[in-house]
C-alpha cells in the first residue's frame, strides 16, 4: 500500500485508507480509482492529477 | 507577438500557466517571480514537521524544470516595479516588458501587528517558502514557541509543531480559537483537542510587548501576564498586496478588483489569487485559486469565460482535531444548529426554511461532508 500526496494542496491519499467520503474503498490503489475522481482538498480531477509517491 | 505576462509565482500563478498550457501549447508565456519561482504547495507549510519533511523537500520543481514543463520563460528573483496598463508595459529593475496580456497573481502578506518592546522585530511570519525554511532554521534545537493568532494557520502552526515536540502557546484577542470561521461548540473542541496535545491558549487577550530576556523573548499581555518562550511567530491574516495594482491606476479595494472575467480595470489585466478581490470576495484558499486559474486560462486561450465557484469547503489541517468548514456568506441569515458528541460536533447553518448555508464539522462528523458539500449554495453561481 503506497500513500500519495497531491501536488497542489498537499492532501495525502493513502491506499490502505482510501476515500470512503467519496465511494474510493479502503485498499483501492490509484491506479484503480476511477477517472472521474477529483482531489477532495483543491478539485483537482485525476486525469491531470500529479500526485508524488509519498511512502511505499 | 508580445507574450502573456504572469507576475507570481506562487499556486495561482503556476496554475494558471498550467490550465492555460493545456489549452494552447503555443503562445509565449513569461511569468516573473521575486523569489526562486520554485514550485511547492503553500499549504504543506503548515503541516510539514508533523509529516517530518525538511523545507527543501517541500518544493516539488526547479525553475528550469517549471520552464521545460510549461514551455514558458521563468525569470526567477526579479521585481516588478512599476506596470504602465496603457503601454501594455511592465517595468523591472532596469528593463521593461511589453505584454499582451497581464495577469497578477501576487498573493498576500502576513499582517503584522504594532507591538512594543525591544525585540518586537524578532517576531517571525511564514508566508512563503524561502521564510518557512528561515522558521524552521531558528527553532532548531528551541523548546517553546508563541503563535500571535489563533485562526486556521495558527491552528495548523501549533498542532505541527506540538506534534513536532514544542511547547506551544497560542495567544488570541477572540475567546475562542478560529473565530472568524468557527461557531462555538466547534471552537471548544478544537481547543481541548490541541490543549491535549500540549497547547496553551491564551484567549481574550493580545500580545502588549516583547522584550529580549538573555536567549529568550518576553511577552507581555493586555491581561498582565508575562512568560518567556524561544521563538514568537505571527499569523493573525493576510493582506492582498493591492500596491503595484493601485500605483498602476487599476482599481482596488479590499484586494485588486476584479469581475466574474477576472479583469482588473483595465481589460488586459487580470488577477487573481490571494491578491483579488472577485465580485467583492477576498477568499485566501486554495479552491478558489483552482476555479478561477481554469477560468482565465479559457479566457487568455481565447474563450471569455466567466468565474464560478461552488460551495468550497475549508479544511483546517490539524490531525488533532479535523475539521472542514464551510461558512455562510456573510450576508447570509440564519442560525447555527448543533450535534455534539464526544468523538465530534456538526454545525450546521440553516435559515428559516431549514436550507443548509454553510456548515463547521469537527473530528468524526467531518465524514458528513460529502453529503452535506451538494446540499449548499453555490458561492458565485
Amino acid at each position: 500500500m503506497n500513500k500519495w500526496q497531491c501536488i497542489v494542496c498537499g492532501y495525502t491519499y493513502d491506499e490502505a485508507a482510501g476515500d470512503p467520503e467519496h465511494g474510493i474503498k479502503a485498499g483501492t490503489r490509484w491506479e484503480d480509482i476511477p477517472a472521474d475522481w477529483a482531489c477532495p482538498d483543491c478539485g483537482v480531477a485525476k486525469a491531470d492529477f500529479e500526485m508524488v509517491l509519498l511512502a511505499a | 507577438m508580445n507574450p502573456i505576462v504572469i507576475v507570481g509565482s506562487g499556486l495561482a500563478g503556476y496554475n494558471v500557466a498550467r490550465e492555460l498550457r493545456k489549452l494552447d501549447k503555443e503562445t509565449p508565456l513569461t511569468l516573473i517571480s521575486a523569489d526562486s519561482a520554485q514550485f511547492y504547495s503553500k499549504p504543506m507549510l503548515s503541516s510539514a514537521l508533523g509529516s517530518g519533511k525538511a523545507p527543501e523537500a517541500i518544493a516539488m520543481n526547479t525553475a528550469e524544470q517549471m520552464n521545460a514543463q510549461l514551455n514558458a520563460t521563468i525569470r526567477a528573483h526579479v521585481r516588478v516595479t512599476a506596470i504602465e496598463p496603457a503601454q501594455h508595459a511592465v517595468h523591472l529593475y532596469q528593463e521593461t516588458l511589453h505584454y499582451s496580456k497581464l495577469v497578477l497573481a501576487l498573493g498576500a502578506d502576513q499582517i503584522r501587528l504594532t507591538i512594543a518592546g525591544n525585540a518586537a522585530e524578532r517576531v517571525m511570519t511564514v508566508n512563503d517558502l524561502t521564510d518557512y525554511t528561515q522558521f524552521r532554521a531558528t527553532i532548531a534545537g528551541k523548546e517553546s514557541i508563541a503563535i500571535i493568532g489563533g485562526g486556521l494557520i495558527g491552528c495548523e502552526f501549533a498542532n505541527d509543531l506540538t506534534s513536532g515536540g514544542f511547547k506551544v502557546s497560542v495567544i488570541d484577542i477572540a475567546p475562542q480559537p478560529l473565530s472568524r470561521l468557527l461557531p462555538p461548540a466547534g471552537a471548544a473542541m478544537m481547543q481541548s483537542k490541541l490543549a491535549a496535545l500540549g497547547v496553551e491558549w491564551r484567549l481574550g487577550t493580545s500580545v502588549t510587548s516583547i522584550d529580549s530576556a538573555g536567549e529568550k523573548l518576553r511577552l507581555t499581555l493586555a491581561n498582565g501576564e508575562t512568560f518567556e518562550v524561544d521563538v514568537v511567530l505571527s499569523a493573525v491574516g493576510l493582506r492582498p498586496r493591492i500596491a503595484l495594482a493601485q500605483a498602476a491606476g487599476l482599481k482596488t479595494n479590499r484586494g485588486i478588483v476584479v469581475a466574474r472575467s477576472l479583469a482588473t480595470s483595465d481589460p488586459d489585466v487580470y488577477a487573481l489569487g490571494d491578491c483579488a478581490e472577485v465580485a467583492g470576495l477576498v477568499l485566501p484558499y486554495v479552491m478558489p485559486i483552482m476555479h478561477s486559474a481554469r477560468a482565465l486560462a479559457a479566457t487568455l486561450a481565447g474563450k471569455p469565460t466567466a468565474v464560478s465557484y461552488p460551495a468550497m469547503p475549508v479544511l483546517v489541517k490539524t490531525p488533532a482535531c479535523p475539521t472542514i468548514v464551510s461558512p455562510p456568506a456573510a450576508e447570509a441569515k440564519g442560525e447555527w444548529i448543533v450535534t455534539a458528541d464526544a468523538e465530534g460536533v456538526k454545525s450546521l447553518y440553516q435559515d428559516v426554511t431549514g436550507k443548509l448555508l454553510g456548515f463547521a464539522l469537527n473530528g468524526k462528523a467531518t465524514a458528513e461532508r460529502a453529503t452535506l458539500t451538494p446540499q449548499l449554495p453555490p458561492v458565485l453561481s
